[in-house]
């Protein structure tokens, strides 16, 4: 029994395609909101991602990305302050963001859709994310972006769920590189 | 040949108090805006307040626009030298600040990384990229210049108040037409 388990095992590592880590220099993760009418982008300085991706068989293909809150930066340190609060992200209960496909479909040339489940601040929705694939010598660029509401996630709770100072729609911007090979 | 220019227009008259009265605004605005606990309320604060400061630029445009084509009445005759160019030289001053306090903030946000949207609906250009340490140094250039102005305004206010008061000209009657000495007699 043990014999098979460790078979299996080995067999699973050796036949799964490679997760891949992520370039983090060439990667990023960008949250766009506005506010009274103005973009207002804060970047996720940490995340980590596993890709497992082919192009000519995008349904085997899997992604999982970790992001970092407390790493969240919208270049003020007041605002920075203000996010990390309970209202907003409540960095200190929700320290992590994930997303995990579910299925990876073509969409056109060079484009797929990712469905998954995203999760912020503990509130887990499905979400399907266009994505634009390139490869650059070895690495895979992925790059899209996911328009959310942030009021689904709880995002700006009390007095900040009033939409007309931040708006409701948040775009999440993307671009996952993966490591050298 | 043109008339000697004895007053100021009405179109000058209006755009002199609509800026006057944005100025007002303004200041203690801006200074009560920057002590606020971050809040809706304070974000929309800052919006008007960069609204208002864009427009304050825009009606400043439009005056120097008109005052090129209906040239501002000379100082008061009978002024000695030094006055009269205490004046000029403040009146000056003054339109070269209600031009640079907008222009100063509006590089301020940009360099702090919250671009100007007039109104939320007009994007300003941004002509700086986001840098920490020169929108701290415009944040200062913004409050000098605006302490400069709030000192040329006080000046300005006092000198108006002194023609009418103890020299009983005509020279706040040009700015405030119900106290004009000429028709009033």
């Amino acid at each position: 029994m043990k014999r098979i388990a460790i078979t299996l095992a080995l067999g699973a590592a050796l036949f799964a395609p490679a997760l891949a880590q992520v370039d983090a220099a060439k990667s990023s993760v960008i949250a766009v909101s506005k506010q009274m009418g103005v973009p207002v982008e804060g970047k996720f300085r940490r995340f980590s991602a596993q890709v497992s991706f082919d192009p000519a068989k995008p349904s085997d293909g899997k992604a999982s990305i970790e992001i970092d809150i407390a790493s969240f930066d919208l270049g003020d340190a007041d605002f920075n302050r203000e996010t990390a609060k309970k209202e907003w992200f409540d960095a200190a209960k929700y320290p992590k963001a994930t997303f995990v496909t579910s299925a990876i479909r073509p969409a056109g040339a060079g484009r797929f859709e990712a469905a998954g489940k995203l999760t912020i601040k503990g509130k887990p929705l499905d979400v399907v994310a266009p994505v634009a694939f390139k490869a650059e010598g070895s690495q895979q660029v992925f790059e899209g972006v996911l328009p959310i509401k942030r009021l689904q996630f709880n995002i700006g709770e009390g007095e900040w769920k009033d939409t007309s100072t931040v708006a409701d729609d948040v775009q999440i911007k993307f671009r996952i590189v993966t490591a050298k090979k | 040949m043109s008339l000697p220019t004895i007053g100021y227009t009405r179109t000058a008259i209006a755009l002199h108090w609509l800026i006057a009265l944005l100025i007002f605004s303004l200041f203690p605005l801006g200074i009560t805006m920057a002590d606020l606990p971050f809040s809706p309320g304070r974000l929309k604060l800052y919006s008007y307040h960069k609204w208002l400061g864009v427009t304050v630029f825009l009606l400043a445009v439009a005056r120097l626009a008109w005052r090129l084509g209906h040239p501002a009445p000379p100082p008061s005759a009978g002024l000695p030298a030094w006055q009269r160019i205490a004046s000029v030289a403040t009146h000056h001053l003054l339109y070269v600040l209600i031009l640079a306090v907008p222009i100063s903030g509006w590089l301020m946000s940009s360099a702090k990384g919250f671009q100007t949207v007039y109104l939320g609906i007009i994007p300003l250009p941004d002509l700086l990229t986001k840098d920490k340490a020169t929108g701290d140094a415009l944040l200062l250039v913004h409050q000098i210049l605006n302490f400069t102005l709030g000192a040329l305004v006080i000046t300005h206010l006092t000198a108006a108040l002194k023609h009418y008061f103890v020299d009983r000209d005509e020279v706040l009657g040009r700015m405030i037409p119900m106290l004009d000495r000429k028709t009033a007699k």
